[in-house]
């Protein structure tokens, strides 16, 4: 039985091992093809990726993509396909920056207010698709795409027209007013002249709240079960359209807290270049976390690594895009990677079962001679 | 010319040997039917006989043995061998488009086809060629959607032949028909069989057999353990053959009816679009009774649990649980007042298949003791109700952290079973509680409804085994296109007359 066990954990390693190989393999081709040595490149990225100021760059740009990735898989748990995390953060983002500079607090209370708002803002915009697809039984994949237009035109609008911070004579910066000091995280320390930002401590309590929450709560039990089987999940007395608008709304509240670790540890406003893009980032790394926290963080670190130690292949005069193939074969080869290993996991249970009972039977057949 | 006392063997099977992890398989398995004889295939669900008709027909390889047609050894990589060699199946579940017409789906598949464009009228006169030369009466213009069971199945026989198989396997015909298309699919076999087409008939239904077949041939566990001609066994023997030992019977003994009210339904209708799934519906169960519902699938049972359930909203009438009018609650307060289910199809709406079985030992159970505490999933609590549940309910597998789909389906229903009857329901939906599991847990099922029927338990019981609900139900009723058409004293009736029912043949009560 242990044995059996074993054999199963070691086969779900396959899956990250498999395709962080096949990534390299299909990435080395391409750099062959545009004519670049890949074991100089990669040697380079090695080289740049393992310095202190790189490690602390992955770790700083993983958090926000743990957080991203958390958020899609709180809808990923249920086969609730929130595409709309990008837009549900930006107009988080937005709303809590303003919020946040329009108050001054005692410290951790600021903090907490910006959060707030923050999660607020993300799960009422989240929410709206949640309602559409209950009332009116619009595919949330097709609100929240839509929906994320919307948040980009809305956001803009309002940071323009009412949100943006007085211009100061010939100041061209468009931005929210600055958050106080109490309003800002400081760093937990410096290491090579990065930043280490403190928002990682929270960004870890949130994944281990999410894992608790799915998998040791009875709201998490009804989530996974509509997600497993919605028919068994109705019968047994799961409200379908309750447990939608529920894990929309935690999505989305979720997702308002992808953009806090910049906004608290660097640009204390929101400004035109904050990133973009972290929301469809999050789809990635949650498919590649396999829906779980300690996943979403190990893939968040990968691609939080890839992206920092990519930034030498332009000082060496190879195009950084290639980076994006390796991302997409990581993303493609886990998706297949995933399914064909969870068909032999599944068939080597079955074995380990049929196993075990013929043993129980025959056990049962020795007492009763 | 010599003449043979017995005719010449058509088919033979020696020594077919397959195995798959978790179920039973084949294991020296030999099997000869003779040319235009009806030889059918017994035994129990899972002894191997539909591994064995696949392989027959080319849907899996054996892994050792050897299979010849016509004194020829073959091997079938695929059903278009078997086809090619003149073998046809007709499977247990229909594969017709009921979009399209008889003639359409006769010839889908093997479209016959004249100057690139499809020859209809040449189809349309071999497939009445076919029906005449057959005895298999069939309009091929008609809609399947407007076809009978019965005839449907008489579709995908001729549907069969047209592609030239003179060697037929019928896989449970029985199953989806009511005893009056039971005996015009016998006739049709007669007829068949008189006109050289040797039939391959699987069934686990012994009268049946015992009536229709020239040879018998009886599987357990992967091995054939018989091969016997009707004249020489009763159904008694054949059915020891078939299960090893002693037989369970589904009767009850005494009346364990009291006068206290659990479940009251009245005038219950569900208006879907402009249907009446079901409409007028009243029945009541007491403390202690099997109320059981028999009709031909389809006819409003799915959309009556679903109502019960609080799946699908009453359009009108009331349901009352005890004092209670429930017409009103969601599922989840309904289960939690006492509403047990066991669902007709485990897998989908029983069961979270990759879960480990505790979590599938709490599914309708966790928001009570002792599957939670607070807001939390009490994962001791369930692990110790789970063991409890293997071994009350002889659950055979390694441990309740093993997943749901690594059981077998009498495991998996056993396991079901025992969820909702250690929860101790008030009421109990079930349906088909012993549809697809083999003898020896269908026993362990009756036994369980047997015992906690006399511990008071109201039970809704929904089966198409008419045997099953003849021998479990204190009272009977027959639904028909959404109504309870006919209240029978369940000890007063036989099968035949309560298909007449079922059927629409007969319309009032007699008791």
């Amino acid at each position: 039985m242990k044995r059996a066990r074993l054999r199963i954990a070691l086969l779900w390693l396959l899956v990250p091992v498999s395709a962080v190989v096949l990534a390299f393999a299909v990435s080395s081709i391409a750099l062959l093809a545009i004519g670049e040595n890949p074991a100089s490149a990669f040697r380079s990225m090695a080289r740049y990726g393992s310095q202190a100021n790189s490690l602390v760059s992955m770790v700083n740009r993983a958090v926000p993509l743990f957080v991203a990735g958390l958020a899609v898989a709180m809808g990923f748990k249920m086969n609730l396909f929130n595409i709309g995390v990008e837009g549900q953060y930006r107009i988080a983002t937005l709303l809590a920056a303003a919020a946040g500079a329009a108050v001054v607090l005692p410290g951790p209370l600021h903090i907490a207010f910006i959060m707030l708002v923050g999660m607020a803002a993300g799960a009422a915009w989240a929410a709206i698709a949640g309602v559409l697809k209950v009332k009116r039984g619009v595919h949330e994949v097709v609100s929240t795409i839509m929906l994320n237009s919307i948040a980009t035109g809305l956001g803009a609008y309002l940071l323009t027209n009412y949100l943006r911070k007085p211009a100061v004579g010939s100041e061209l910066l468009i931005a929210t007013p600055p958050i106080a000091d109490s309003g800002r995280l400081p760093a937990l320390a410096v290491i090579a002249g990065e930043d280490v930002r403190s928002f990682a401590v929270i960004a870890l309590v949130l994944g281990i709240s999410v894992y608790v929450l799915i998998w040791r709560t009875r709201f998490g039990y009804d989530l996974r079960a509509s997600g497993i089987n919605p028919d068994a999940a109705r019968a047994s007395g799961v409200d379908p359209n309750r447990m939608i608008i529920r894990t929309m709304l935690l999505s989305g509240a979720i997702a308002g807290l992808i953009g806090m670790s910049d906004l608290f540890g660097f640009f204390h406003a929101y400004t035109l270049d904050l990133p973009v893009g972290l929301g469809f980032d999050g789809i990635a790394v949650a498919l590649v976390g396999l829906n779980h926290p300690v996943g979403i963080a190990v893939a968040a670190l990968v691609f939080g690594w890839v992206d920092r130690a990519a930034q030498i292949l332009d000082l060496e005069g190879i195009p950084k895009e290639v980076i994006i193939i390796t991302k997409g074969v990581i993303i493609l080869s886990v998706v297949i990677a995933y399914v064909l290993v969870r068909r032999l996991v599944q068939s080597q249970e079955v074995k380990a079962a049929a196993e075990a009972t013929r043993r129980l039977e025959e056990r049962r057949e020795e007492v009763a001679a | 010319m010599i003449r043979l006392t017995e005719p010449a063997v058509a088919v033979e099977l020696s020594g077919i040997t397959k195995t798959f992890p978790g179920v039973v398989a084949n294991d020296d398995v030999n099997l000869a039917v003779r040319s235009g004889e009806i030889h059918a295939v017994v035994g129990e669900n899972g002894a191997g006989k539909t591994t064995l008709m696949k392989i027959l027909y080319g849907m899996l390889r054996p892994d050792g043995g050897t299979i010849s047609v016509d004194g020829r050894t073959t091997h079938f990589r695929s059903p278009k061998d078997a086809i090619a060699a003149g073998i046809g199946m007709v499977h247990q579940h229909f594969m017709l488009a009921t979009n399209f017409t008889v003639l359409e789906n006769v010839v889908l598949g093997s479209e016959p086809a004249r100057a690139g464009a499809l020859d209809f009228d040449g189809a349309r006169t071999r497939i009445q060629e076919l029906s005449e030369a057959y005895g298999v009466p069939l309009d091929p213009d008609r809609l399947i959607e407007d076809l009978a069971v019965g005839e449907r199945q008489r579709v995908e026989i001729v549907k069969v032949l047209y592609r030239g198989a003179r060697i037929l396997i019928l896989d449970e015909p029985t199953a989806v028909l009511v005893p009056q298309e039971v005996e015009d699919l016998f006739r049709h076999l007669r007829e068949l069989k008189e006109r050289g087409v040797t039939i391959v008939f699987i069934s686990h239904k012994l009268d049946e057999v015992l009536e229709i077949a020239d040879t018998i041939t009886v599987i357990r566990d992967g091995h054939t353990v018989a091969t016997v001609k009707p004249k020489d066994v009763t159904a008694r023997q054949l059915a020891e053959l078939m299960v090893g030992s002693e037989l369970p019977t589904p009767e009850t003994r005494e009346s364990t009816v009291t006068e206290e009210l659990v479940l009251s339904v009245r005038d219950l209708g569900v208006l879907i679009g402009e249907r009446w799934p079901i409409r007028n519906v009243s029945f009541e169960i007491h403390h202690g009774e099997v109320v059981g519902i028999a009709g031909v699938e389809g006819n409003g049972q799915r959309e009556l649990v679903e109502a019960l359930l609080g799946l699908l909203t009453p359009t009108e009438g009331t349901i009352r649980l005890g004092d209670v009018d429930i017409t009103g609650w969601p599922t989840r307060r309904r289960r939690e007042a006492g509403i047990g289910y066991i669902p007709e199809d485990r897998q989908g709406r029983g069961l979270l298949l990759p879960s480990p079985l505790w979590e599938n030992a709490m599914l309708g159970h966790q928001t009570v003791d002792p599957f939670r505490r607070g807001p939390w999933v009490d994962r001791g609590g369930a692990h110790r109700r789970t063991e409890e549940m293997i071994r009350g309910y002889g659950v055979m597998t390694p441990g309740p952290d093993t997943p749901a789909l690594a059981l077998s389906g009498g495991n998996q229903q056993k396991l079901i079973v025992g969820r909702e009857m250690v929860a101790e329901p008030k009421v109990l939906i079930a349906s088909q509680p012993t549809r697809g599991i083999d003898v020896g847990a269908q026993a362990a099922v009756w036994e369980q409804i047997r015992r906690a029927r006399a511990a008071g338990l109201a039970l809704l019981l929904i089966s198409a085994d008419l045997e099953e609900l003849i021998g479990l139900s204190d009272t009977l009723y027959v639904i028909l296109r959404g109504s309870l058409v006919a209240r029978i004293d369940p000890a007063a009736v036989t099968p035949e007359e309560l298909g007449s029912y079922m059927t629409g043949a007969r319309e009032e009560a007699t008791a």
